[in-house]
């Protein structure tokens, strides 16, 4: 069992889904009730990650963030070491090929949120905030929750791209699934069984917990 | 004093090309409630919306008691918030996961907690629905819902109360006990009140006054029975649902006897002067079905008409009849006579009738009814091919 992948991978999980929470909800939002030219454009290029084979994906990252490239510069002149290869690039990785997960779901959830409850709640002269707080998110929350979910067990098992853009160092990049295959590779069969269960449960528990509290909430709001 | 009343109400003029063409001016005082009536897509709602901040038209000035809410062409457009407007949505717009108090406390956000809460169980006894506190939305009827919207709309202590088709999504019974109760509300409230509906009944029954809409713009305002009695043009009297719709010719007027007489189908009728309709022009005449009456016997006051019952049909405690005068190929009257009357004088189909139009009943308007003459086709009415002889 190799804990310094598992917690890496649960380091990286963890980031992706603090990170695209609030962008989740932002472009969520935007695209649920905004109509806006070339709206279906936007949609698909954020649905592409879901089809793209991800060494595909991981390939053109890899070219996007390598040091040949303006974005692989720019990282590297403000932190000093490259994007490519370190757990900054794998986390930008993670964070792109992650946008159908959770915007998907969020989009779908604040479409929920009816014109009229929204201006009925600008009517009580809730502000942006307060809306968004009480009224918005509560509504939305099982499909922000279920996007955030996604997100989290979707990174934990990700491979093609994290072993394109990130590589297999040890304490740096080598993710839990890279280390399962690591441990094939070796014939270490038991190795890769432990880690393997252990991921099926986390992923188990993730999605099991989503669709029990969803349960609950609809259960509490329809009676 | 009439203009202070004037200025403390509620002032709303919108111009718009497009998506939704717009060119409204409407008044409402306080403790006025207008109706805006008008067919689906007319632009009842869009008003509505630009009153209270939720959509901005391209050019318009909309004040309340005073103070410029809008304005366009001094850039002035206070957000739905600042406007402090309660509004009754069609589908109410209640937060779905927040208790029937919890919805009205929403919109007291201003106020510590306790006496959110207290001010959330008065409003919810004034709209009898004490005891129901704790329920969710999803677990009230429509009526109460309803209900609560109002109580929620009521809480900021408004500056004009805004109405969207409130009745339209609950069943009969319901709504005739809300009628009664936003008449009742009506009464305690010193703001303006505005309500939007398709129904002519609805305006007839609660509104001070009315404005008729169509395809975006205001065609006639006014006191309700006037508007519906008296409509201004022919595409008015189509939308008010008036029936009796025909074409006459002028013939004479007068000023001693207060009359103008014209000609329909080579029978003289008297009606109120109207001497702005020179003599031998051609103009519209309409009356509301329930002007017309059963003439028993002798003549008396109206222009007594003889037709034949085309069709006799029972509505309750009224027949509505379809009488053919001078000719069943032509264009028919329409009356509505209660029916102890209608046996009595022992109408049935086929049956010939002696009806009677008081002349201050019969309603004259210009011939031509501009470029916009054809309404909507299940109006059907057809004054223009019913020309007199």
């Amino acid at each position: 069992m190799d804990r310094d992948a598992l917690m890496l991978s649960l380091r990286l999980a963890a980031w992706t889904v603090i990170i695209l929470l609030p962008l989740g909800i932002l472009f969520g939002r935007i695209l649920a009730w905004r109509p806006f030219r070339g709206k279906p454009l936007v949609e698909a290029l954020l649905a592409l990650p879901l089809v793209l084979p991800p060494t595909v994906l991981g390939y053109y990252l890899l070219v996007a963030f390598g040091s040949a490239s303006p974005l692989g510069q720019l990282y590297e002149r403000i932190t000093g070491s490259p994007l490519v290869f370190t757990f900054g690039g794998l986390l930008l990785a993670s964070v792109i090929f992650n946008l159908p997960f959770a915007i998907q779901p969020m989009q779908r959830a604040f479409e929920t949120v009816s014109q009229e409850v929204r201006d009925a709640a600008a009517c009580c002269g809730l502000s942006r905030w307060r809306t968004l707080w009480r009224i918005e998110l509560p509504i939305a929350w099982p499909g922000v929750l279920s996007a955030l979910v996604l997100t989290f067990a979707h990174t934990l098992g990700e491979f093609g791209v994290v072993l394109m853009v990130g590589g297999n160092i040890p304490g740096e990049t080598r993710t839990i699934a890279v280390a399962i295959y690591d441990r094939v590779q070796a014939f270490d069969e038991r190795g890769a069984a432990v880690m393997s269960a252990t991921l099926l449960i986390v992923c188990l528990i993730a999605i099991g917990a989503t669709y029990f509290t969803g349960a609950r909430l609809d259960r509490r709001r329809h009676g | 004093m009439a203009d202070d009343i004037h200025d403390r109400g509620l002032h709303v003029r919108l111009q718009q090309a497009a998506p939704i063409p717009l060119a409204v001016e409407i008044e409402c005082a306080p403790k006025e409630l207008l109706a805006l009536v008008g067919p689906s897509g007319s632009g009842k709602s869009t008003v509505l919306r630009a009153i209270a901040g939720l959509a901005t038209p391209s050019k318009g000035y909309v004040a309340c008691g005073g103070v410029p809410w809008l304005d366009t062409r001094s850039g002035i457009a206070l957000s739905p918030r600042e406007r402090r407007v309660g509004f009754v949505f069609q589908h109410y717009g209640l937060f779905p996961h927040l208790s029937a108090a919890a919805n009205i406390m929403e919109s007291l956000v201003e106020l510590p907690v306790p006496a959110r809460r207290r001010r959330a169980h008065d409003l919810l006894a004034r709209v009898h629905l004490d005891g129901l506190e704790d329920r969710l939305p999803g677990e009230l009827s429509g009526g109460q819902q309803q209900r609560v919207a109002v109580a929620r709309a009521l809480a900021r202590e408004p500056n004009v109360l805004l109405l969207d088709e409130p009745f339209a999504a609950v069943d009969r019974a319901t709504r005739e006990r809300l009628y009664t109760e936003l008449a009742e509300l009506k009464r305690e409230l010193s703001i303006p009140v505005v309500l939007v509906t398709h129904d002519i009944d609805e305006a007839l029954m609660l509104a001070d006054r009315m404005s008729v809409l169509y395809r975006g713009r205001t065609l006639q305002s006014g006191v309700p029975f006037e508007v519906v009695t008296r409509p201004a043009t022919v595409q008015v009297a189509q939308l008010v649902g008036l029936k009796n719709v025909f074409r006459a010719g002028v013939v004479g007027h007068d000023p001693q006897r207060n009359e103008t007489t014209i000609e329909w189908r080579r029978h003289r009728l008297r009606t109120r002067i109207e001497p702005q309709f020179a003599p031998g022009s051609q103009v519209t005449w309409a009356i509301a079905q329930g002007q017309i009456v059963l003439a028993d016997g002798a003549a008396g006051e109206g222009n007594t008409l003889d037709g034949v019952v085309l069709q006799y049909l029972r509505l309750g405690n009224n027949a509505a009849l379809t009488v053919a005068v001078g000719g069943a190929d032509r264009p028919p009257l329409f009356l509505s006579v209660p029916l102890h009357v209608a046996r009595r004088n022992g109408v049935e189909a086929g049956a010939t009738v002696r009806i009677s139009l008081l002349p201050e009943s019969i309603h004259l308007m210009p011939a031509d009814s501009g470029p916009e003459a054809e309404i909507e086709k299940h109006r059907r009415i057809q004054p223009a091919s019913d020309v007199a002889a």
